[in-house]
C-alpha cells in the first residue's frame, strides 16, 4: 500500500515496481492525485537511425570501427603536425569510405523505416469515448480496449475481456510467435465476458495488474479487480488470458482486449534480443592480417625513426649549408620531434593497412549476395519463393561449412502428412483417389466403396475420426451460430468442405482428413459429444473420457458411448504401444502390415478398441475418477488406471502415414557427405520415426552399423555405454557408423561426458538426434562450435523450434515452410527447399569463398607493393619522410587506380563451372578449412608483395642510373633531347610499373574473363593514363606545388622509360606464371583438374 | 551488419504466397538473364605449359635481339667523367676547396688537364655531378615557391611560408626564395681544346638543357616583358648567390627565372649521386669530329662547396644515343630476362611432355 502511494506520489519510478497497474479503457480514479504512469506507446521501432541523428550516430558507430578509428587518427595526426603528405591523401579516402557505408546503412535503415511504418500506421479499432474508433497500430496506449476480428493479428498484447462467444473464448494461433499451428483456446473472466458490445464496455470499472513486461511466452501472472454495483471482484490473469502481439484470431469473429505491453514492450518484441554478430571466418583470419600489418607498419616506422636519428647525429647530415633549419624546427624540443617523427613515418606508411579494404569487402558482399536471390536454381516453382538473404556478411562462409545440424520435419520431409495405406483386418487397403482400394485390386474395380464398408472396415474409420483432439475451424464466419445454439447445428445446413481441421499433431489431421475423404467425416465437437457424418448421415458420440497421449504410453484413447449407448475405447498410437495388449483381431497379419509400412518410411499407428459392458465401464469410470482427483501421486495412479484400461484390445487395423520426404533430399545429403561434411539430423520426433525417415532419406545407409545411445537413465549408464560405443567403433573400422542419440540421454551425456561423446560423435559419419527440445539442439550446435578444431556449423530448419540453433551456429539457414516466419526471419539465409541446400554450399560458398579471399589477400598485397617502395626511398633520402609518389597519386591509388578491377574480379569470378562444382562435391574439400587464407598463402602474397616493391623500386632505380639514361629521345626529337630526370619523374615511373604489374597481377588470378573484366582491367590502366597525362598537363591553379607538371610525359616521351616499364612488369609477373604453371602440373588441385575438363 | 534483428514486416508470420485475387501480385521468380544467373559469356584461360609456352618462346626470341641492341648502343656511348672536388694534395682544386668562404669576392679559379683517347662524333653533352648532394630531402624539396617562380607578383613579395628559413632577407623577400634556389650550383666550367700546344675554347651551348615545358610554361619572369631589375626591385638575393637573378645570363631570353641552368638546377634530383646538364657541344659540320682525340683542359671557377658534407664534384663528357646516356643494365636485363624465359620454355616443353597427357585424363578423386 506504501509504495503504491509512494509510486503514485512519483517517488519511485514505476519501472522498478514489480508489477504496472493499467486502468482499462484509461479510466483512472477520480481521486485528484493519481498522476497516470508512462507507458511505451505501440510504435515498433526496428530502425536504427531518424533522419535528425543519422549523421552524428553513424559516424559514431563507423568510427567505433578499429579500421576506421585508426584512419580517424591518422588524418587527426597530419592536420596537427607536420607530415610528409597532405591530410587530404588520408582524408579523402576516409570520405570515401565512410560515406559509401553510409549510403548503404542509410538504405537499409530506410527499408526498415518503411517496414516499421507499414506495421505501425496498420488500421485498428479501439474503444475511445463510447464509441468504435479506427486509428493506427501506432496509437494503442496502454489500457485501451482495442477489437480484434477474425484473421487478424493482435497489435499488442491484450488481456481478453470478451469474445462473440456466450462463453467469452476465442480461438487463436501462435504460428508466428512459437510456429504451433493447433488452434489454442483462450478465456476471459466471466465478469467481462457479458461485455460483448461496446455500451457496455463502457460501463466496465476494472482495473489490471500485471507483472512488468518479460519475454517469457508462457507466463503471465496478474488479476483484474472489477467494481461492480460498488462491490471489487478480484479474478485471476494467466497465460490463458492473455493474447499476444503477433498470434492471429481465428475461428473468432471479433474479440474485445484491453492492451497491457504495448509497442517494444510487448512479448514478441521482448524476444527478438538483438542477434549477435556472426562474424564469417575469413574476417576472423582479416582482423589477425590487419594486426600482423600493423606490425609492419609499426616496425618500420619505428625503424625508420631510429635510423633517421643515427644518421642526424652529424650535423652535415642533419643541416648541410644548402638545407638549414628554421628558428621553429631548431627550437622544438627533442622528445616532441622524436614523436612527431614517429608519427610522420606512421603517416607515410600507413597505407600498407589498406583504407579501403573493409568497404571493398562490404561492397562486395552486398552485391554479391544478390546472386543468390537471383538463382533461378533456388526458386521454388510451387510456392513461389526465391532464395533470401538476411545478411550478407556470411556468405563465404558458406564455403566452409563442415558440419550441416538439420531438422527434419518440414525440412527433410515436406510436412505435409498424407494418409496412404492402412491395414484393416489383415487385409492391405490403399487410399485412391478417396476411396480405400484393398490390396491386389485396381483402382477402376467396380464402383461403390459403400458396399464394402461393412463391419470392422466402418469400425476402423469411425475409431479413426472419433479417436483424437482435432478441432475445426470453419471458414465461413457466419456458420457460426453465437449463443447457446447447438453446436453442431451448423454442420447439418453447410456442405463440410468449408470445414479445416486444426491438430497439434499432423498425424491426427491427415488421418481425420482422410476417413473425411472416405466417407467418415468428423464434423465437431463440444467438449461432452462428438459428431461424426457416416456417408452423410450423422451420428453423436458422448465423450466419456480422454486417455491423453503421453510419451511413456505413446498410446491415446478415448471412451465414447455410441448412439445406441454402448460404451466403447478407442485407442491409437505406436505399435509397440499396443500390440502388446491386443487379444483379438488379425494381429500377426497387421504386425507384418506395419513393418511394411514403415520400411515404406510411412509414420505408422495402430488402432484398436475395446467394447465395455456396463459393469466394466463403471469399474473403468470409478479407477479414473479415483486417478484424477488423486491429490498424491496422481502421474503414476493415472498411470495405473491407464494400463488396466487399454489391455484386452481389439486390434482393428494400422495407418500408414507419410510425411512425404522432399524432392532430392538424399541425392543433397549424399553430396553434401561427399563434400566432407558431415550431416547431423536433429529432431524432435520419435526414435523409431526418425530411424526410418533417416534411412529413407539416405542419412543412414542400410550398410552402415547403428549405434544406440538411448534411454539413459544415469550418468554412470551413459558413460558405460559410451565407452562400448566407442569400443566398437574402434574394433570394426571398415564399416561406417550411425549414431542415434535422443535427447535425455544426450543431455546426460553432455553434463559429464561431453569428450567421450564428442569422440564417438566424430568416428561416425551420420548422426540422428532424437526427441530434441529447441534448446539442446542449440546446445549440440554449441558444443561442436566450441570444440578444439573449431569447425563451422551450419543449422538448418523451418519451424520456431529450431531458431535457437539456427541463431547458435555459424551459418542458420531457414526453410520457408509451413512453421511460420520465424526460423526464416532468425536465419542468415532463407530458402525453399532442402535440396537447394547442395547449389547454395557447393557453389554459391565455393565461389563467394574465392571470391573473398582472393580479394582480401590481393588488397594486402597491392598495399605492400604500394608503400614498401616508399619505404626504400627513405633509404636514399636521408630519412626525411619524402614521399616517392605525389599526393594526387597516393590518394587515388586505391580509390581509382585499382579498386574496380578488383571489385568487379570478387563479383564475378568463377573458378569452375557452376554444374562442375554441383556434379563433383569434392571440390568443396579444396576450401574447407578456410585453406586459402592459411598462413602459408598470407606469406605467398606478402612475400610476392615486397618482391614485387623491391623490383619496382631497384629496377627503377638500376635502369635509371644517375638520372641521365631514361632521357627523351634525342634522335626523334631535338627539342628535349637529353634531360634530366627529378624525384618526380622516378617516384611516377615506380607508381606506373606499379599500377601495370598490379593490376595484371589480378588479371592473372582471374580465370573468368567477362566483357566487365576486361573493361575495367584495361580501363584501369587507360584511367590511370589518361589521368596523368591531364594531371601533369596543366598548371592547377590551387595546388601548391606545381611537382607534377609534364613529368608523367617528359617520362612517357623517353624511349628507354618504355623499355624499362616492360622489362620490369614482365620481371614481377614472370616467375608467377611459371610458378603457376608448375604447380599445376606438379601438384593439381582438384579444382584445377576440373577447369581442364571443362 | 546489413540484416537489422527485427523485421517489423514479418510481424504476422503470413507467407506471402499470391493467393486468391492476389493475381495482380508479381511472382517472385527471378528473371533468367544471364547476367543474373552468372552465365555471362566469359573467357576462361587456364595457365598450363601448353598455352604458356608460346608466350615463353615469343619474349625470349623478342627480349633477346633487343636485349643485345641495347647493350651494344650503351656500349658505343663514349663517356669521360673527371673528378675536380680536390679532396687530394695533388689535385689542382685541392687549394679551392680548402680556401673556400662564401664572403670572399675573388674566385678562386683551377684548370684541370685531361686527355681524350677516343675522338666524339655527334653532339657531346657536358654535366656535372654531384654526390652525397641530397636534393631529395623533404625539407629541401618542398622548400620552393612555384607560383613566384611562376611569374606571381604577389608571391614575389610575399613568399610561401615553405621556403622558410630562406625566405626573407634583411626583411626584403627573396627571390627566387626556398632553399633549393638558394643552393644553386654556381660553379663555372670552361672548356679548352689543346691542339699543338695551342688553346681552343670549345664552344658550350647553355640553352636546350631544360624541359620545354619548364622553360616556357612554368618558369616565367614575373611582369611580362618589364625590365627585370625593375621588377625584382626590392627583393633580396638569395644568401648563397654572388649575384641576383635578374643577372644570371645577359641574354633576356635565359635570364631572370627563365635561366636554363636555374631551371635545370630546381628539378630535384631522385637521388642524393646525381648529373645535371650544364651545356651541350653541338656538332658543327660532319667531317669534324665535335670533340677531338688530344688533350684539354676543364677550368673551374670554384664556387661550390662540397668538402662540408663529404660531397664530391664532377664533370662528364657524354655522347647519347636514341635511348639516352650510358646504362648497360637495361640491356643486361632484357638478355637476362629473355634468356630465362627461353631456358624456361625448354624445361616446360619437357613437362608439357611428361605430364600433359596424363593431367588430361586425371579425374578427380572424391
Amino acid at each position: 500500500m506504501l509504495r503504491r502511494i509512494r509510486q503514485q506520489l512519483g517517488f519511485d519510478p514505476p519501472h522498478q515496481s514489480e508489477t504496472r497497474t493499467v486502468y482499462v479503457a484509461n479510466r483512472f480514479p477520480q481521486n485528484g492525485h493519481y498522476i497516470p504512469p508512462r507507458f511505451t506507446d505501440n510504435r515498433i521501432i526496428s530502425s536504427k537511425y531518424t533522419i535528425w541523428n543519422f549523421v552524428p550516430k553513424n559516424l559514431f558507430e563507423q568510427f567505433r570501427r578499429i579500421a576506421n578509428f585508426y584512419f580517424l587518427i591518422i588524418f587527426l595526426v597530419q592536420l596537427m603536425i607536420d607530415t610528409p603528405t597532405s591530410p587530404v591523401t588520408s582524408g579523402l579516402p576516409l570520405f570515401f569510405v565512410i560515406t559509401v557505408t553510409a549510403i548503404k546503412q542509410g538504405y537499409e535503415d530506410w527499408l526498415r523505416h518503411k517496414a516499421d511504418n507499414e506495421v505501425n500506421g496498420a488500421p485498428v479499432f479501439v474503444v475511445r469515448s463510447g464509441s468504435l474508433v479506427q486509428t493506427r497500430s501506432k496509437n494503442i496506449r496502454v489500457g485501451d480496449i482495442v477489437r480484434v476480428a477474425k484473421d487478424e493479428t493482435f497489435p499488442a498484447d491484450l488481456v481478453l475481456l470478451s469474445s462473440d462467444r456466450a462463453d467469452g473464448t476465442c480461438h487463436i494461433t501462435t504460428a508466428s510467435l512459437d510456429g504451433e499451428t493447433n488452434l489454442k483456446t483462450h478465456f476471459s473472466v466471466a465478469e467481462t465476458a457479458v461485455c460483448q458490445s461496446v455500451s457496455r464496455l463502457e460501463a466496465l470499472q476494472a482495473v489490471v495488474e500485471c507483472q512488468q513486461p518479460e519475454a517469457d511466452l508462457y507466463r503471465f501472472v496478474g488479476r483484474m479487480t472489477m467494481t461492480q454495483h460498488d462491490e471489487e471482484i478480484v479474478r485471476p490473469l494467466g497465460p490463458e488470458n492473455l493474447l499476444l502481439r503477433g498470434a492471429r484470431l481465428k475461428n473468432t469473429k471479433e474479440i474485445f482486449g484491453v492492451a497491457v505491453y504495448t509497442g517494444m514492450e510487448s512479448k514478441m518484441a521482448l524476444n527478438y534480443k538483438c542477434k549477435s554478430q556472426k562474424r564469417s571466418a575469413v574476417e576472423k583470419s582479416m582482423n589477425t592480417f590487419l594486426i600482423i600489418y600493423l606490425g609492419i607498419l609499426l616496425f618500420e616506422a619505428i625503424l625508420s625513426t631510429i635510423l633517421k636519428y643515427a644518421w642526424q647525429a652529424e650535423d652535415k647530415w642533419d643541416e648541410p649549408f644548402y638545407n638549414q633549419k628554421t628558428e621553429q624546427e631548431r627550437n622544438s624540443s627533442p622528445i616532441l620531434k622524436f614523436i612527431s617523427d614517429f608519427l610522420a613515418f606512421m603517416v607515410l606508411y600507413n597505407f600498407i593497412i589498406p583504407i579501403s579494404l573493409y568497404v571493398t569487402v562490404e561492397m562486395q558482399k552486398f552485391l554479391g549476395s544478390f546472386f543468390i536471390g537471383w538463382d533461378l536454381d533456388l526458386y521454388h516453382e510451387e510456392s513461389d519463393q526465391k532464395a533470401q538473404v538476411n545478411t550478407s556478411d556470411l556468405n563465404e562462409e558458406l564455403g566452409q561449412v563442415e558440419y550441416v545440424f538439420t531438422d527434419k520435419t518440414g525440412t527433410l520431409t515436406e510436412n505435409e502428412m498424407q494418409f496412404r495405406e492402412c491395414s484393416v483386418n489383415g487385409t492391405k487397403y490403399r487410399e485412391v483417389n478417396g476411396k480405400l482400394v484393398p490390396e491386389g485390386m485396381t483402382e477402376d474395380s467396380p464402383d461403390g466403396s459403400l458396399p464394402h464398408m461393412i463391419g470392422d472396415e466402418l469400425l476402423f474409420l469411425k475409431a479413426v475420426s472419433l479417436c483424437h483432439t482435432v478441432q475445426i475451424s470453419y471458414d465461413q464466419p457466419d456458420c457460426l451460430v453465437s449463443g447457446d445454439g447447438d453446436p453442431f447445428s451448423h454442420a447439418n445446413g453447410f456442405s463440410s468442405n468449408h470445414m479445416e481441421y486444426f491438430a497439434s499433431s499432423p498425424d491426427e489431421k491427415a488421418l481425420v482428413e482422410a476417413t473425411k475423404r472416405i466417407g467418415v467425416a468428423f464434423t465437431g465437437s463440444n467438449g461432452e459429444t462428438m459428431e461424426i457424418k457416416t456417408f452423410g448421415k450423422s451420428e453423436k458420440y458422448k465423450l466419456l473420457h480422454v486417455l491423453e497421449f503421453d510419451a511413456n504410453r505413446r498410446r491415446m484413447s478415448v471412451i465414447l458411448q455410441d448412439p445406441s449407448g454402448g460404451k466403447m475405447l478407442f485407442t491409437k498410437g505406436a505399435e509397440s504401444a499396443i500390440l502388446p495388449f491386443t487379444t483379438t483381431g488379425e494381429i500377426e497379419k497387421t504386425r507384418l502390415h506395419v513393418d511394411e509400412f514403415a520400411l515404406k518410411g510411412l509414420r505408422t499407428l495402430v488402432v484398436a478398441c475395446r467394447h465395455f459392458s456396463p459393469e466394466e465401464y463403471m469399474d473403468v469410470d470409478r479407477r479414473l475418477n479415483s486417478a484424477r482427483t488423486a491429490l498424491q501421486q496422481r502421474e503414476e495412479k493415472l498411470q495405473e488406471a491407464f494400463s488396466y484400461i487399454e489391455r484386452n484390445l481389439h486390434l482393428l487395423g494400422a495407418t500408414g502415414v507419410e510425411d512425404k520426404l522432399q524432392d532430392k533430399v538424399q541425392e543433397t545429403i549424399e553430396a553434401l557427405r561427399l563434400a566432407g561434411i558431415k550431416v547431423w539430423v536433429l529432431t524432435g520426433d520419435k526414435h523409431e520415426t526418425a530411424v526410418s525417415v533417416s534411412l529413407s532419406c539416405g542419412h543412414f545407409h542400410r550398410t552402415m552399423n547403428i549405434l544406440e545411445l538411448l534411454q539413459q537413465r544415469s550418468d554412470n549408464e551413459c558413460a558405460e555405454q559410451l565407452r562400448r560405443l566407442s569400443r566398437r567403433i574402434k574394433e570394426d573400422h571398415v564399416i561406417q557408423h550411425g549414431l542415434v542419440v535422443d535427447g535425455a540421454s544426450l543431455s546426460l551425456a553432455l553434463r559429464e561426458h561431453e569428450k567421450l561423446f564428442m569422440e564417438v560423435c566424430k568416428n561416425c559419419s551420420a548422426v540422428l538426434c532424437c526427441r530434441m527440445a529447441p534448446l539442446q539442439k542449440a546446445k549440440v550446435v554449441r558444443l561442436f562450435k566450441t570444440s578444439p578444431e573449431k569447425p563451422i556449423t551450419l543449422a538448418i530448419g523451418d519451424g520456431a523450434n529450431d531458431v535457437s540453433m539456427i541463431q547458435e551456429a555459424h551459418v542458420g539457414i531457414g526453410i520457408m515452410g509451413k512453421e511460420g516466419r520465424q526460423a526464416v526471419r532468425n536465419s542468415d539465409y532463407a530458402i525453399a527447399r532442402f535440396k537447394f541446400l547442395a547449389k547454395l554450399l557447393l557453389v554459391h560458398g565455393h565461389f563467394y569463398y574465392i571470391r573473398i579471399t582472393t580479394l582480401v589477400q590481393y588488397f594486402f598485397y597491392k598495399n605492400v607493393c604500394f608503400i614498401t617502395p616508399q619505404f626504400l626511398y627513405q633509404f636514399f633520402c636521408l630519412f626525411s619522410q619524402q614521399t616517392l609518389y605525389d599526393s594526387v597519386y597516393l590518394t587515388l591509388y586505391n580509390i581509382c587506380f585499382t579498386s574496380l578491377p578488383i571489385l568487379v574480379y570478387s563479383l564475378f569470378e568463377q573458378l569452375v563451372h557452376p554444374h562442375v562444382l554441383q556434379n563433383k562435391p569434392g571440390l568443396y574439400r579444396d576450401i574447407s578449412k578456410n585453406s586459402l587464407l592459411s598462413f602459408r598463402t598470407f606469406l605467398y602474397w606478402t612475400l610476392l608483395g615486397f618482391c614485387h616493391a623491391f623490383v619496382f623500386f631497384f629496377g627503377s632505380y638500376i635502369l635509371m642510373g644517375e638520372d641521365t639514361t631514361l632521357m627523351g629521345n634525342g634522335q626523334i626529337l631535338r627539342a628535349n633531347r637529353q634531360l634530366m630526370f627529378g624525384n618526380w619523374t622516378f617516384g611516377t615511373l615506380v607508381f606506373t610499373v606499379m599500377v601495370i604489374t598490379v593490376t595484371l597481377k589480378l588479371a592473372l588470378e582471374t580465370h573468368f574473363w567477362t566483357w566487365m573484366n576486361h573493361f575495367v582491367t584495361w580501363g584501369s590502366i587507360a584511367f590511370y593514363f589518361i589521368f596523368s597525362l591531364f594531371y601533369g598537363g596543366i598548371i592547377w591553379p590551387f595546388l601548391h606545388t606545381q611537382d607534377m607538371y609534364f613529368v608523367f610525359v617528359q617520362l612517357l616521351s623517353s624511349g628507354s622509360a618504355w623499355f624499362a616499364i616492360i622489362i620490369i612488369v614482365i620481371t614481377c609477373l614472370f616467375p608467377d606464371v611459371v610458378k603457376k604453371v608448375f604447380y599445376r602440373h606438379l601438384q593439381p588441385t582438384s579444382t584445377q583438374k576440373s577447369q581442364v575438363l571443362e | 551488419m546489413m540484416a537489422s534483428s527485427y523485421n517489423a514486416k514479418d510481424e504476422d508470420g503470413h507467407i506471402s504466397v499470391s493467393g486468391p485475387g492476389g493475381g495482380a501480385l508479381r511472382s517472385k521468380k527471378p528473371e533468367n538473364t544471364a547476367f543474373k544467373q552468372q552465365r555471362l559469356p566469359a573467357w576462361q584461360p587456364i595457365l598450363t605449359a601448353g598455352t604458356v609456352l608460346p608466350a615463353f618462346f615469343i619474349i625470349g626470341l623478342i627480349f633477346i635481339p633487343i636485349g643485345i641492341g641495347l647493350y651494344v648502343t650503351s656500349n658505343n656511348i663514349k663517356e669521360f667523367e673527371i673528378d675536380y672536388t680536390g679532396v687530394d694534395m695533388s689535385s689542382p682544386c685541392f687549394n679551392c676547396s680548402q680556401n673556400f668562404s662564401w664572403n670572399s669576392t675573388r674566385p678562386c679559379t683551377c684548370t684541370i688537364p685531361f686527355y681524350l683517347e677516343q675522338s666524339y662524333e655527334n653532339n657531346v653533352f657536358m654535366y656535372y655531378g654531384l654526390s652525397n648532394f641530397y636534393q631529395n630531402h623533404r625539407r629541401y624539396v618542398k622548400s620552393r615557391d612555384d607560383s613566384q617562380l611562376n611569374g606571381d607578383v604577389n608571391s614575389l613579395q610575399l613568399p610561401s611560408k615553405e621556403c622558410e628559413p630562406y625566405a626573407y632577407h634583411d626583411n626584403k623577400p627573396i627571390a627566387p626564395c626556398g632553399a633549393i634556389a638558394n643552393s644553386m650550383f654556381n660553379d663555372t666550367l670552361e672548356l679548352f681544346y689543346h691542339p699543338n700546344g695551342t688553346k681552343v675554347p670549345v664552344p658550350l651551348t647553355a640553352t636546350g638543357i631544360a624541359w620545354w615545358a619548364d622553360k616556357h610554361v612554368k618558369f616565367r619572369n614575373p611582369g611580362e616583358n618589364q625590365n627585370l631589375t625593375a621588377v625584382f626591385q626590392g627583393t633580396s638575393k638569395p644568401v648563397n648567390w654572388r649575384r641576383p637573378v635578374y643577372e644570371l645570363d645577359s641574354d633576356p631570353l635565359n635570364n631572370g627565372f627563365i635561366n636554363e641552368d636555374f631551371i635545370v638546377w630546381m628539378r630535384t634530383a631522385a637521388l642524393p649521386t646525381f648529373r645535371k646538364l650544364y651545356r651541350i657541344i653541338n656538332k658543327k659540320d660532319n667531317m669534324v669530329p665535335t670533340l677531338q682525340r688530344g688533350n684539354y683542359t676543364l677550368e673551374v671557377v670554384y664556387n661550390f662547396p662540397v668538402r662540408s658534407f663529404e660531397g664530391r664534384k664532377r664533370m662528364i663528357l657524354s655522347t647519347i644515343s636514341w635511348m639516352g646516356g650510358k646504362n648497360p643494365f637495361l640491356g643486361i636485363a632484357y638478355i637476362t630476362v629473355g634468356s630465362v624465359c627461353f631456358f624456361l620454355g625448354i624445361v616446360l616443353l619437357l613437362i608439357h611432355h611428361k605430364y600433359g597427357n596424363r593431367n588430361n585424363s586425371a579425374d578427380i578423386s572424391n
